[in-house]
């Protein structure tokens, strides 16, 4: 008895992360995708997750979107905001550290970048804390609290659930990841944005206009995790110091997936989200964090290059 | 002279900490007396910042980690144990520096952005922990009697002066450290660290000590902050906004600078805590917001930081004159006169290196295969092949940057095999690089000071001295002043040459010098090498240009395909059939035939 219990609530656990998961692997997408189109390591990527949580929770609120997809529109919009918002910031400030100008030098630009990218995330975190205060929100939808039920499984014993919200935060989750990957590596745009990103000296000869293409990379990276926020606003209390949390399970997902690949940080946010919630049967809530973090170190301590495969696959 | 002058730094110490508690004896409000206090802490913890990533250029994200650290001891100690922070704090210092070791040896195996993303995750990882063990808010208790034993002033001036002396004493730190050969080899380890380890510079050692350095002053700092606080919790020790506060400071002020920091904490703490006061019951987070302003501003605007943008505009105006006269100077290299008569010694029977069965293959390819060779004292011997022959990696293996598969390097009593770069050039063998590895921000002297630390373990004036001798016998003593970033590749390669003559080496390894310079250029190097040549330098050069190695070499070592083709006399060496079909080719022959 007692034992199936405990694979109830593994599998329960395993379930719970995978849903979770999801969303943490499209919002790794759009952090290894700006890592791995611009060489830009973003460290206000958290602050624009939790700018889409902002955005999918006033849209759905402005435009009374409470039914069962309403969430996912308002998440979707609030990505084409967080679009416009990161090729603003791209034009106004990024361009200023990144690109052309610091191809080959010291460091590739990294150090400015960083301490760019950490002003930018301060001013938004603190901003959206003047403009939206600290309660804590959430998207209120009938899905959030409902499941639905697969089983009974062995005999009668054993009941799983699948959030209804997760459920659907997932499924848009694998389909738009699947859609960015198709446009970076099908479409005539996407290729040429991966020249630029592999030498942008070369992509201006070829007559590709750097500047923009990163102008691009950077917005559709926002987008991408900006969308994520939204979906896991549905579910998911937040506050505007919340991009802290994330940014560290963003990078810990990416790093583990090898920085600069867009499928492998999928697989990673999706890794990262299966330990948070099955080291949940294991260890107090309160360590669940902790045991991100814990896990990021061992990971980046002795396989920086990540998990899957020796050679980092540039998007 | 010293290294970098800081003039009188503990007279400008005394009397900015004298100016700075005359201000605050004026101030009676409570609220700024409070600022008073804390504006020395977070200067602190921009010094220690600093200290470790301003100089050596490693990025932390997670000062926060030690500052909490500090805070925590104190505050639990005293509220465990009864112990006062006078105590407290000293022992928060210390376990602040093991923390520093336990963090820094296994994170510094990590470059770049890798580093910086770990060092993120550490006082992150401390947050819950603390949480989880149960201290969200610790307070200690109130001492009635005698309180000032357990750092419990009556007059909020009395913490302004314990604060002021921490502060003080950081600065003094950090001021020795820039001005003598730590600061200076971390500054070359951050511009260059192949060229740092390369010219002797032990990098894993100089790292461990700026961090543990580090350590202890923001452990200091965080433990006071506790003292006058009362009240800690993991968010406001360990949070991000404590990491970035620290590098904040740092890089608003001037990094790698001594008061950089000082600067930085003494502008934007009042600035964001009176706004805080001012506005802070309606606008919440407007510290953050001022913070992010300020390090957007500096970084578009001043990525030096406040302070050397201030000191450059001030030179500009007083001292553009002397700038254009050092620039004419430096143009010419004024090599030494030569006694006249001087001969060159003998070629001496002993032998300095012996390569035995050398072998480095790089998955199926073979760079070098069971090369054996010898160099006597005051032998120049050349290293002669086609491009990919091996030469390069054969110097890489000799002096450690590449491990060798098998075979042994001996030199002197010792086995080469095995060691560090740092350790095989502080032994005696110099080396330059292919590519010239100049530290481009610092000064021509600077660069080859750091070569001379490897000769002169101890006193910095003496390795100065040394420098200069070095510079005076490649002909740039005219240059020291100038920027490496602005010379010339001849220059550059003088410099480097005098960044590895600085370091008294046994024997010199030259990796194509000659490479990528003009005849004339040709000349002049090749005078400067003949000349250590005739002071009985022992030389191995590398080279491809086969007119000039016959004029300077003794021997000729022929490599092809990673193996030995041939060795002896040039005049020998270059009638060899072998070599002739393999490396030179008919033209050559013919040519030699003449």
């Amino acid at each position: 008895m007692s034992a199936v219990i405990f694979f109830e609530n593994l599998f329960q656990a395993v379930i719970a992360g995978l849903l979770i998961g999801s969303v943490y692997g499209l919002m790794c997408v759009g952090l290894g995708l700006i890592f791995g189109l611009m060489r830009v390591i973003n460290f206000a990527q958290g602050e624009f997750l939790m700018l889409g949580m902002y955005g999918a929770f006033y849209l759905c609120t402005w435009f009374g979107l409470s039914s069962a997809v309403g969430p996912v529109i308002g998440a979707v919009f609030s990505g084409v905001l967080l679009y416009l918002l990161g090729m603003g910031l791209h034009k106004s400030l990024l361009t200023k550290a990144t690109g052309i100008k610091v191809a080959g030098t010291e460091g590739e630009g990294h150090y400015p970048q960083l301490i760019l990218t950490l002003g930018i995330s301060l001013v938004l975190a603190n901003g959206a804390l003047i403009l939206f205060g600290n309660t804590p929100l959430s998207i209120r939808t009938p899905y959030a609290g409902s499941a639905w039920e697969l089983g009974p499984l062995l005999g009668d014993d054993m009941l799983l659930f699948f959030n209804k919200a997760r459920t659907v935060a997932l499924v848009v989750s694998v389909l738009v990841a699947v859609a960015v990957y198709q446009f970076v590596h099908r479409t005539r745009v996407g290729k040429s944005l991966r020249a630029a990103a592999d030498n942008p000296a070369a992509a201006t000869y070829m007559g590709i206009d750097v500047e923009r293409s990163h102008r691009i990379s950077f917005g559709i990276g926002a987008a991408i995790t900006g969308l994520a926020g939204g979906l896991i606003a549905s579910y998911y209390p937040f506050q505007p110091y919340i991009g802290l949390d994330f940014v560290v399970i963003m990078y810990a997902g990416v790093v583990l997936g090898g920085l600069g690949s867009m499928i492998g940080a999928f697989w990673g946010g999706l890794v990262i989200g299966l330990i948070q919630q099955v080291s949940t049967l294991f260890l107090p809530l309160q360590l669940q964090n902790a045991m991100i973090f814990l896990v990021f170190l061992l990971i980046i301590l002795f396989r920086p290059q990540g998990l899957f495969g020796k050679n980092v696959e540039r998007v | 002279m010293k290294l970098d002058q800081e003039p009188n730094l503990l007279r400008t110490i005394i009397l900015v900490a004298i100016a700075y508690l005359a201000f605050a004896w004026l101030i009676d409000d409570k609220y700024y007396q409070l600022i008073l206090t804390i504006v020395p802490i977070w200067a602190m913890m921009g010094i220690a910042w600093n200290v470790f990533s301003g100089y050596s250029g490693l990025v932390s994200f997670g000062h926060a980690a030690f500052f909490g650290i500090g805070a925590y001891t104190v505050a639990l100690a005293m509220i465990g144990f009864n112990l006062s922070p006078w105590f407290g704090i000293p022992l928060g210092t210390l376990a602040g520096v093991i923390a520093s070791v336990l963090v820094g040896y296994p994170t510094f195996k990590l470059r770049g952005v890798y580093f910086s993303l770990a060092m993120l995750a550490y006082p992150l990882t401390l947050l819950y922990i603390f949480e989880w063990l149960g201290y969200q808010e610790v307070t200690m208790q109130m001492v009635r009697e005698n309180s000032w034993m357990y750092m419990q002033f009556s007059s909020q001036y009395t913490y302004i002066i314990v604060s002021t002396v921490l502060v003080a004493t950081a600065v003094y730190v950090s001021g020795r450290i820039h001005a003598s050969r730590f600061g200076l080899s971390l500054t070359a380890i951050k511009q260059n660290e192949a060229a740092a380890e390369g010219a002797g510079v032990d990098a894993a050692a100089w790292k461990l000590r700026a961090i543990m350095v580090s350590g202890a002053i923001a452990a200091a700092a965080g433990g006071y902050y506790a003292v006058v606080l009362i009240v800690v919790t993991p968010p406001s020790v360990f949070g991000m906004i404590a990491s970035a506060q620290a590098m904040i400071m740092a890089l608003f002020g001037g990094v790698a600078t001594v008061w950089g920091p000082v600067i930085g904490a003494a502008v934007l703490i009042p600035l964001s805590e009176i706004l805080h006061a001012e506005l802070g019951n309606q606008v919440h987070g407007i510290h953050g917001v001022v913070f992010g302003l300020a390090i957007i501003a500096m970084i578009l605007y001043a990525p030096e930081g406040l302070l050397p943008r201030v000191r450059d505009a001030w030179r500009r105006r007083s001292g553009a004159a002397d700038q254009s006269a050092a620039e004419a100077a430096r143009r010419t290299v004024q090599l030494p006169e030569v006694a006249a008569g001087a001969e060159r010694p003998p070629i001496g029977d002993r032998i300095v290196l012996k390569v035995d069965d050398l072998s480095r293959a790089f998955g199926g390819l073979k760079a070098v295969s069971n090369v054996s060779f010898e160099v006597r004292q005051g032998e120049v011997l050349g290293i002669i092949g086609p491009n990919g022959a091996g030469k390069t990696t054969l110097f890489n293996l000799l002096n450690g940057f590449i491990r060798a598969d098998q075979g042994s390097v001996q030199f002197g009593d010792n086995q080469l095999i095995g060691l560090k770069p740092n350790q095989v050039c502080r032994l005696g063998v110099g080396r330059t690089f292919q590519v010239v590895r100049p530290f481009p921000r610092m000064t021509v002297l600077q660069n080859v000071v750091v070569g001379a630390f490897a000769a002169e373990q101890q006193n910095d004036d003496r390795a100065v001295e040394l420098a200069r001798q070095a510079l005076d016998r490649v002909g740039m003593l005219a240059h020291e002043k100038v920027l490496a970033g602005g010379l010339n590749s001849l220059e550059l390669r003088l410099m480097e040459l005098a960044r590895v003559l600085a370091g008294q080496p046994q024997i010199l390894l030259l990796d194509e010098t000659l490479a990528g310079l003009g005849s004339e250029e040709i000349e002049v190097i090749l005078a400067v090498i003949r000349r250590l040549a005739d002071e009985g330098q022992t030389i191995v050069i590398i080279e491809h240009t086969m007119q000039a190695m016959v004029r300077i070499a003794d021997r000729f070592l022929v490599l092809d395909h990673g193996s030995v083709l041939a060795a002896g006399k040039p005049a020998e060496v270059v009638r060899d059939p072998a070599v002739i079909e393999a490396y030179l080719g008919k033209k050559w022959m013919d040519h030699a035939k003449h």
